[in-house]
């Protein structure tokens, strides 16, 4: 049986933290689980967002940041659009996704890989180029031969430039990762 | 008619057939795109999951730029779109967070800047029975499977696209042709979107429900409106069939690829020869090309 410690100052601060940077009055959810049964993905979420919501409500940090959900979410956005409370549910998915990059979870071992090189993709051209960003993929998360029999399938139909088509202004770019890196961010 | 024109990354690599068919109806259409200069990615659904601020600033380069021009901003890409509209929805409502992205950017950008995607500037712009009177070509009883995704459509109160959850203004553009859009379930389900690379299983699976779908309720086709859409529905369409057993063969085609066909843009300059389900052989027995 699990045992969940509630009302500690750790779960508290939690709360707040998450209520601050996604803007969402927990509170206001009453657990009727639309998000979950309208959910593209619930089906292979360890939790359904609707338990999310109560365990960020009950302040669990860590059983919230080490969840497959929070990384398996593809951002599809149903569970903000049906939310009957209006909570931006998608937008609690974000937040948790930052803090638990911030604050080191790990609960899925590859989304946070494609993520972190499709923006260093980003930030080295100012814009995607596939073929550097999916070999670092393939590199970076061991899985070698991903996709290998696509890439040419792409390349011959012309989808799948030589070269990446850089940004001409590439600091304004650096600024913004440079920003978005030190400092306090919302 | 003129804009201020946003390809976004995919438009220049996986989706070149979406640039070159919108921009070919767009012509014949005798509407100007001036493509916004130096344009860089909008961030799409990384940024947003690592950082807010990343997130609302990387649109606001490119919409700050476009402010700049004085048109309405033209998008077709739906993960585009809809970052840039969040982007000014942000703008809009948080002004501590504007603050720090035009310090950022050296810009003086509120936000104010009109998002369209190609649908609406079709269908609300150039009008339907403007459109009507274009075709050359129809596509009469050509059964169409309209897939709007989720980006176009959500979130509702940002987007103000159509109705979320029963959205038909790609259907009354497909019906200009005098193809049938059929209807069916899955018209604003996931198809997985960016967990493509990542998580390829998952777009396996929610792939699967809509081409089954698609199929199982009469569809020769299916029309999409966003290059991750295309890419997950038709790339990945051989795959989803070994793991289901079960033959599709639907081509996934832009809506504005089956639109060209009936204003009469030949199938080459519509980017019909990128697609990796070749529609050729469904529209010569249909008798459009």
């Amino acid at each position: 049986m699990d045992v969940l410690n509630l009302g500690t100052k750790a779960a508290e601060d939690f709360i707040r933290e998450v209520e601050k940077l996604s803007g969402q009055k927990l509170a206001n959810c009453y657990q009727c689980h639309k998000c979950t049964a309208g959910c593209p993905a619930a089906y292979t979420m360890d939790l359904g967002p609707g338990r999310i919501m109560r365990l960020v409500q009950l302040g669990q940090e860590e059983r919230v940041l080490t969840s497959n959900t929070i990384w398996v979410c593809a951002s599809c956005l149903t569970c903000t659009t049906r939310c009957p409370q209006e909570i931006d549910v998608a937008r609690v998915m974000d937040t948790l996704r930052i803090l638990a990059r911030k604050k080191g979870f790990k609960g899925d071992k590859d989304v946070p890989i494609f993520n972190e090189v499709f923006l260093a993709n980003l930030r080295a051209h100012g814009r995607i180029f596939e073929p550097t960003m999916l070999a670092w993929y393939n590199l970076k998360s061991r899985h070698f031969l991903k996709d290998a029999l696509k890439g040419p399938v792409m390349f011959f139909r012309g989808k799948l430039p030589m070269f990446p088509h850089e940004v001409r202004e590439k600091a304004s770019i650096e600024r913004l990762f440079s920003k978005a890196e030190g400092g306090e961010k919302k | 008619m003129r804009y201020a024109y946003y390809p976004g990354c995919s438009l220049k690599s996986v989706a070149v057939e979406y640039d070159a068919a919108l921009k070919a109806v767009c012509e014949k259409l005798g509407v100007t795109l001036d493509e916004i200069d130096d344009w860089a990615c909008c961030g799409a659904t990384p940024a947003h999951a690592v950082d807010r601020f990343l997130s609302v600033a990387l649109p606001a380069r490119n919409l700050a730029t476009a402010q700049k021009a004085g048109n309405d901003v033209m998008v077709a890409c739906a993960a585009c779109y809809n970052r840039m509209k969040v982007a000014n929805h942000e703008i809009a409502t948080d002004g501590a967070l504007r603050k720090e992205v035009n310090e950022a950017l050296g810009t003086d950008y509120d936000g104010g800047v009109k998002v369209l995607h190609l649908i609406e500037v079709l269908v609300n712009g150039i009008g339907i029975d403007k459109l009507k009177e274009r075709v050359t070509k129809r596509l009469d009883g050509l059964k169409v499977a309209c897939y709007y995704g989720c980006l176009l459509l959500r979130p509702p109160k940002v987007m103000h696209f159509d109705d979320p959850e029963n959205p038909t203004s790609m259907d009354r553009l497909i019906e200009v042709t005098g193809a049938v859009p059929i209807s069916w379930e899955f018209k604003t389900e996931c198809c997985g979107a960016a967990m493509g690379i990542a998580r390829t299983d998952i777009v396996h699976k929610l792939c699967g429900r809509i081409l089954s779908d698609a199929k199982n309720r009469g569809a020769e086709m299916i029309a999409v409106a966003c290059p991750l859409c295309q890419s997950n529905l038709d790339l990945r369409q051989s795959d989803v069939e070994k793991d289901l057993s079960r033959e599709f063969r639907l081509p996934v085609l832009y809506f504005v690829q089956v639109l060209g066909l009936a204003l009469g843009i030949d199938a080459k300059s519509l980017g019909l020869d990128k697609l990796i389900v070749d529609p050729i052989p469904l529209l010569t027995q249909k008798g459009v090309i």
